[in-house]
């Protein structure tokens, strides 16, 4: 599949939603709701349950069943409010030392007059800002969409996963298409010069590795993805604070193509 | 002997002029009127005719907050590589290489504000509407660093397209590694003053434009995450005309305060006396 049509596969409204994800990979879970300060955004799923038989952290953001459902997720783009809760479940997290997975799906963070209001930006900043120095791990998995400032707020992490057909770009190509040929059909010529498949993405250390999709195994490609991230934690858990958030701090640090001048 | 060695050594070591006297003409953002840099320059970027504020270029911006003399550009040369052989940006960073003299849309380095020494970044709107694409980030990033290292706060002046999409999924993680060496900055104790200026928008809003411990803002800014365009066809109705604005987000609480350009150095030199740690390294 190119990239265009990998793009209209996850925007698919019988693809599978994160609640899926949450479903097939946690046992024994709580749902926690509410960031305390506005109030509930369910377009972000949060609460804690077992994966294998360790308690972690569960973020993902699900774009909603029927109708009445996406209408009540803003089709998966989150507000500041979701935002928020899902810094306050990072942050108790690290209190109980229990990692994080966070599940990404979205087209965006909602782009509306309340969310503004309310600072979308500055909820999003500060989920960047807190996750950089959150000491404990964090592993997202891109399993739709991963659109902009919206799916990165949830992706400051240590290890990052892309499902096969899975995007990831800075804008959606619906956008960029209309700012740069002030034409929105020409979607696929902006998916394609945008870079935003899995592949791309581990060629620019965006994430560290692609997991293959087998919807008609659903269960056993989640029981995979679990094993998959239990290995990781097994592996980011036991080290110090310091070690973890360097690790987390060079993993960023290092992206960036740019002509420093000293080279000839 | 001493005094004729370095003499003689001085012109080697000598940095490139930061502040070049080149004028040319712009045009005010409200009434039109053509107005030269340097009488500019003279009335802080004011309209002489209207009094609407000038968007004001990175440099310029610099010399009227610093003491003379006291601004060490760093990492003058970074500038941006279009990698992604993406339509048009080769033509886009040639043009705002050539019509502003810039290499980049950020220009950073330290100074001294009323005696108090700080880093400094200031973006240039002029340069791909002050895009962030990986320059940007890894000038910022790398200032950071050194602010940190030195122990130095650090003033933003902040304005911004968001992120450069011609660098595609690049340039959004700029976004995190500029918030990573904002962390590490803030860890280490230090100030930052973030000053939002007209416009701040997009990527940038949503990282290093709203982490900063103290957040001022200009009159009449336009700050905010999402598109006017973006919202109106989203929500399919017509948003309030201060809607964005600085004063709008004073009075929802996400800046401290509206600091006009008559009292902004005044401000931040307070600020700066306030936070003196004594442990501030210049060099």
């Amino acid at each position: 599949m190119n990239a265009y049509e990998r793009l209209k596969t996850v925007r698919a409204s019988d693809r599978k939603m994160g609640s899926d994800y949450v479903n097939a990979m946690f046992t024994d879970k709580v749902i926690l709701c509410g960031d305390r300060r506005f109030g509930e955004d369910p377009a972000i799923m949060g609460g804690i349950g077992y994966l294998g038989d360790i308690p972690v952290t569960f973020i993902a953001m699900d774009k909603g069943s029927d109708l009445a459902d996406r209408m009540r997720k803003h089709f998966g783009c989150p507000m500041p409010e979701g935002y928020r809760k899902a810094l306050r479940l990072m942050k108790q997290a690290e209190k109980f030392h229990r990692p994080v997975v966070c599940i990404v799906d979205t087209l965006g963070a909602y782009p509306g007059a309340e969310g503004e209001e309310r600072g979308q930006g500055q909820a999003i900043a500060e989920n960047l800002f807190e996750m950089m120095g959150l000491k404990t791990p964090i592993i997202t998995v891109v399993v739709g969409e991963g659109g902009s400032g919206g799916a990165l707020a949830l992706a400051v992490a240590d290890r990052v996963y892309m499902l096969e057909n899975a995007v990831y770009s800075v804008i959606t190509p619906d956008g960029c298409a209309s700012i740069i040929w002030k034409d929105s059909s020409r979607v696929e010529d902006a998916t394609e010069c945008l870079h935003i498949t899995a592949e791309d993405m581990v060629k620019y250390s965006v994430a560290e590795d692609i997991i293959r999709e087998d919807f008609e195994n659903f269960d056993v490609m989640c029981a995979g993805m679990r094993d998959r991230i239990l290995h990781d934690i097994g592996e980011l858990l036991p080290l110090s604070p310091k070690k973890l958030l360097d690790g987390r701090y060079e993993r960023f640090r290092k992206i960036g193509i740019y002509d420093d001048g000293e080279t000839k | 002997m001493k005094i004729h060695v370095r003499l003689f050594s001085r012109p080697k070591v000598k940095a490139a002029e930061p502040f070049p006297d080149t004028d040319y003409e712009l045009k005010c953002p409200k009434c039109k009127t053509a107005h030269t840099r340097s009488e500019l320059y003279e009335r802080n970027f004011v309209c002489p005719d209207c009094g609407a504020y000038f968007r004001i270029p990175a440099r310029d911006r610099i010399r009227m907050l610093c003491d003379e003399g006291s601004f060490v550009e760093t990492n003058a040369k970074l500038t941006s590589v279009d990698f992604l052989d993406f339509p048009g940006y080769s033509d886009k960073i040639t043009k705002a290489k050539s019509s502003t003299g810039e290499l980049c849309a950020v220009v950073t380095g330290t100074m001294r504000v009323e005696g108090h020494p700080c880093a400094v970044f200031a973006l240039d709107s002029r340069f791909i509407m002050a895009s962030m694409g990986s320059a940007v980030g890894e000038k910022i990033t790398r200032l950071f660093e050194l602010a940190t290292r030195r122990g130095l706060p650090v003033l933003g002046v902040l304005c911004s397209g968001g992120a450069r999409m011609q660098e595609g999924i690049v340039s959004l993680m700029q976004m995190a590694k500029c918030s990573g060496a904002a962390r590490r900055h803030s860890d280490a104790g230090l100030l930052y003053i973030a000053l939002l200026t007209d416009p701040t928008t997009g990527g940038m809003t949503a990282s290093i434009a709203m982490q900063g411990d103290i957040t001022l803002a200009e009159p009449k800014t336009l700050v905010g995450f999402a598109g006017r365009r973006v919202i109106e066809q989203t929500t399919g109705s017509a948003l309030p005309g201060n809607f964005q604005t600085s004063e709008f987000l004073l009075d929802r609480g996400f800046v401290d305060m509206i600091v006009d350009r008559e009292s902004l150095r005044s401000t931040v030199s307070l600020l700066l006396r306030q936070h003196t740690t004594g442990k501030e390294k210049e060099a």
